[in-house]
């Protein structure tokens, strides 16, 4: 292993990643909504304490109030611009399913906790259902997000090197938490070009299988990473 | 009469290879479209109102505030005034509105008033559970009294198994649209072939034939999804009300509550064997719930090991848990705990290895003695056992404690009912088609191989149609059925239809039709493999006439599978006696299964199954609350599964070739789940020193089982 492939000495460890995953997410956006005082956090406490209705409420986006109602949005997905109009409570993950039909992503725990929903934004490997569509979007002329589902990662009809290891390695079985698995491990395996099992392990700890798989995830990233090196595995 | 026989050893293409999935193009491309993935045009999306109560009369429901929401289009009462909840999470209305968010707005302006009845949500011993109980029958062969009195040890132990959730990853649920009086339903199900009649007798149709069922891939099911169940129906009528196509998938603190769970099992069990280690008698008093009923069943105890003395009594207890679903290896999984754990108790008390004690007993197996024993000798290889096992309690300074278990197990794994639509085309194409399903088992690709296999063509020149009530009806997919079945009716079919292409071309080679067979893509004759024509000529001598053919797997026809298979695990565990964490180094599956078809998607259903084994043993259990009567972990930060750094390794070992390949195609889905409980608990009372008598082993048990052993 070269000092580069070391996690310790790179931009992100595995544990950093995983960190940096739950922290857009969850942290964040806990701030975000808790600093404003924006009901949003209250709603979800309601909806699940069963309490009686709870309003429609906005959403604050660098200190401006959008909402309740739909609003128009500019997301950046796979290269291509895509607008929609949407209630700026809807995650992106509802966004990219309910809205642009992009169903990659999966729905399962839509709380943070198993990562099925992985995309990629700006590089790094989020939650879909932890973040609001409309913070990732075009705001006061800047440029939102840069948003890579699984759909984005090959074009239709061809396999990424990722993709392909976890259909040589049999790494699915009913498939429904994949693609969260190939794009946590793009993400994971575009800064470490070496890992070994241990780092998998760490680095894929974020994703949840219930079929089992994970014996042959383990293998399909490590291959993978020889694949795209050009070594052989 | 055609001969559909396997083919034999040395003339296999691709039966037994390791081959890649069909599907797993579209699934690790993100491409494959689940039920929750399809969306269709105008289409709603419902939500339902759940009861917070475990036990409650629903005694009015006003939707009125709900109905005047933005978006709402259809409301349907599911739980009417008068009627009564038997647990939390129970289905009281569905919501029909344009967006999801509306939806979950509108559910919660449903006013609904219960008359709240006490509950019990603990499934205590019998004793404690007053009039909530149903007492099964007992069951006894021999004396059992008479064995424990004159054996020259007993063990006394006391072992369970909590309940437990499928959590399947995509969950429960359906979208439905109508035309006309036809309904379309795409649901995520076991049993496509079955939905048709289930909505009939629901009175959402008036007749099966109204009801065309599609599902190209599903996200899981592991027992819990044979039925479209009261929110399959409830779609289906928000769908007619509104005249719009309804999406209604189950939110996930409903999965966990209500769409399945494993009855939990405990026992208080004597075993007693003679100084040699021969096992002579066993009494045990087990109990379990299953929810409000007793659907779950009585165990058969001792399991595998038939003793000849017993006496067994079980106890359901009628609680408010949350109803009961089979989860992969119905009562199997507990049945075996109970049973190897006290095999190893009673090991442990007379000083033996319990893998000798195993093999001193195998003749109380039954006729699949032998395998056990090749099963057992090949996972000690694997583990290293002879040199590893060390007598109970881990002796090694420092707070790390290792230990080795060992296990075995049986499931029976016959096919199911099947019928496969085999074409030849003109032009070469071939097509087979079973209204069945792929729960990502590897289905599909099992009758593509068959397929191809009989026709001596590649894989890719073979289309799999499944996951649609147009092809001829299948079986539902449980037990270990499905490849049994489905390989069995494309065996048939497709031998059927090459048998009427061989009519078709003999006469232009000379020859007549049963002088032919299929190898290679080409059709030649036995006797003289270079008198051949290749495939698509072949074919292309039909004319303009495609050739069609039914195969039937039919209870009787049972030339081309078996059931009744064995299995071996052993596992290695670390256990650290002072956070109580046990982490599972190693775990070893030694599993037979007859002929295999698809030697990649099978290691793949053992590795599988092991890692669920993993995860139930240490991290899951559906926790109540007894104040409130519901489910506190009906999430997934709190129910446990495993991930993927939380084991060491799985070794798996599929037994096969002569003695077993010839046996036919037997179902693995079931099998390998089962052992892997008793195998981990084992391997933990072999590092501690004591019996940490209940799953999942968490750290608290663990402690607090050493705190009684006095070992901590």
């Amino acid at each position: 292993m070269t000092p580069k492939d070391n996690p310790k000495d790179s931009e992100s460890s595995p544990e950093e990643s995983k960190q940096s995953r739950r922290g857009l997410g969850r942290r964040e956006f806990v701030k975000l909504v808790g600093g404003t005082g924006v009901a949003l956090t209250a709603e979800v406490l309601g909806e699940k304490l069963g309490s009686a209705a709870t309003p429609m409420q906005g959403a604050v986006v660098s200190g401006k109030v959008f909402g309740p109602g739909p609003v128009p949005i500019i997301l950046h997905v796979n290269k291509q611009t895509r607008k929609l109009t949407i209630e700026p409570r809807v995650t992106l993950l509802d966004a990219l399913r309910n809205h642009l039909d992009l169903t990659g992503a999966k729905k399962v725990c839509d709380r943070g906790a198993c990562g099925t929903c992985t995309v990629i934004i700006n590089g790094k490997a989020v939650y879909a259902c932890n973040v609001l569509a409309i913070e990732l979007a075009d705001h006061d002329g800047k440029p939102g997000a840069d948003i890579l589902t699984i759909e984005g990662l090959a074009p239709e009809g061809k396999l990424h090197p990722i993709s392909a290891s976890f259909l040589d390695n049999d790494a699915q079985q009913c498939g429904f938490c994949t693609p969260g698995f190939v794009l946590a491990c793009k993400t994971f395996l575009d800064k470490h070009r070496d890992p070994t099992v241990e780092q998998v392990k760490e680095a894929l700890g974020g994703n949840l299988c219930r079929c089992g798989t994970y014996m042959r995830t383990r293998r399909a990233a490590v291959e993978a990473a020889m694949k795209m090196k050009g070594g052989h595995a | 009469m055609a001969d559909y026989r396997w083919p034999p050893a040395g003339k296999r293409a691709l039966i037994g290879q390791r081959i890649s999935r069909l599907d797993g193009p579209w699934k690790s491309s993100g491409r494959a479209k689940y039920t929750y993935d399809v969306n269709r045009p105008g289409m709603l999306h419902g939500k339902m109102v759940l009861s917070p109560y475990a036990h409650a009369k629903v005694v009015s429901i006003d939707t009125s505030a709900a109905e005047a929401m933005p978006g709402v289009k259809a409301v349907e009462i599911m739980t009417g005034p008068g009627k009564e909840v038997l647990w939390a999470g129970h289905e009281i209305v569905a919501i029909a509105a344009e967006t999801e968010e509306q939806a979950r707005d509108a559910a919660r302006r449903v006013q609904i008033r219960y008359e709240q009845l006490p509950h019990l949500v603990s499934d205590v011993e019998p004793g404690k559970a007053g009039e909530h109980i149903k007492q099964f029958n007992e069951q006894a062969d021999g004396d059992a009294d008479q064995a424990l009195q004159q054996a020259d040890v007993v063990s006394e132990g006391e072992y369970g198994a909590s309940v437990i959730v499928h959590c399947c990853p995509e969950a429960h649920g359906q979208l439905a649209e109508w035309d006309g009086d036809n309904l379309t339903l795409y649901v995520s199900t076991q049993n496509l072939s079955g939905i048709p009649a289930e909505m009939a007798q629901a009175k959402v149709v008036d007749s099966a034939d109204q009801v065309r069922v599609l599902m190209p891939v599903m996200g899981g099911g592991f027992g819990s999804k044979f039925a479209a169940d009261t929110w399959g129906a409830a779609c289906a009528r928000l769908a007619k009300k509104s005249g719009r196509p309804v999406k209604m998938m189950l939110e996930r603190d409903q999965e966990l509550m209500v769409a399945g769970a494993r009855p939990s099992m405990y026992a208080k069990v004597r075993l007693g064997a003679k100084r040699d280690g021969t096992l002579v008698g066993w009494s045990s008093e087990s109990w379990g719930t299953s929810g409000p009923d007793a659907s779950g069943g009585a165990p058969n105890l001792p399991y595998v090991v038939r003793i000849p003395d017993r006496r067994v009594r079980h106890t359901a207890v009628l609680t408010n848990i949350g109803p009961a679903r089979p989860w992969r290896a119905p009562l199997n999984p507990q049945m075996c705990l109970i049973t190897m754990a006290a095999v190893e108790d009673l090991a442990s008390k007379m000083g033996m290895d319990p893998l000798e004690m195993l093999l001193k007993n195998l003749q109380l197996t039954g006729p699949l003695a032998k395998t056990y024993q090749e099963e057992l000798e090949k996972a000690a290889q694997l583990m290293d056992w002879r040199k590893k096992w060390h007598p109970r309690g881990d002796k090694t300074p420092g707070p790390i404690r290792r230990g080795l278990g060992v296990s075995i197990h049986t499931w029976g794994g016959g096919g199911h009912p099947s019928n496969c639509n085999c074409i030849i085309r003109p032009d070469g194409s071939v097509e087979v088609s079973l209204a069945s399903q792929d729960l990502g088992t590897g289905t599909r690709t099992v009758i593509g191989i068959v397929a191809a296999e009989t026709c001596g063509l590649p894989l890719e020149a073979v289309k799999v149609n499944i996951g649609d009530t147009k092809y001829p009806p299948d079986g539902a997919s449980g037990g270990s059925s499905t490849v049994g079945g489905v390989s069995s009716s494309t065996r048939r079919a497709t031998t059927k239809a090459l048998n009427q292409l061989f009519e078709k071309v003999a006469p232009s080679l000379a020859v007549t039709s049963d002088d032919l067979e299929a190898v290679g893509g080409q059709i030649r004759v036995k006797s003289n493999p270079s008198n051949a024509i290749p495939w698509k000529q072949a074919c292309a001598k039909l004319g303009t006439t495609p050739i069609t053919a039914l195969g039937q797997r039919q209870p009787g026809n049972d030339d081309l599978l078996s059931s009744g298979v064995g299995g071996a695990q052993m596992a290695e565990v670390s256990v650290d006696v002072e956070t109580g964490i046990v982490h599972v180094n190693r775990l070893v599956a030694v599993q037979d299964c007859g002929l295999i078809i698809d030697l990649k998607t099978a290691e793949s259903q053992v590795y599988g199954a092991c890692t669920m084994g993993i995860s139930y043993s240490l991290f899951e259990e559906k926790i109540m609350d007894e104040q409130t009567g519901r489910c506190l972990n009906a999430d997934m930060e709190f129910y446990k599964l495993a991930g993927i750094g939380d084991f060491g390794e799985i070794m798996v070992h599929i037994m096969t070739g002569p003695g077993y390949d010839e046996r036919g195609v037997i179902g693995l889905g079931e099998p390998p789940v089962i052992s892997p409980g008793a195998a981990i608990s084992n391997a933990v009372a072999n590092a501690i020193g004591v019996r940490v008598p209940t799953l999942p082993l968490t750290p608290a048990k663990v402690l607090a089982a050493l705190e009684k052993g006095g070992a901590a």
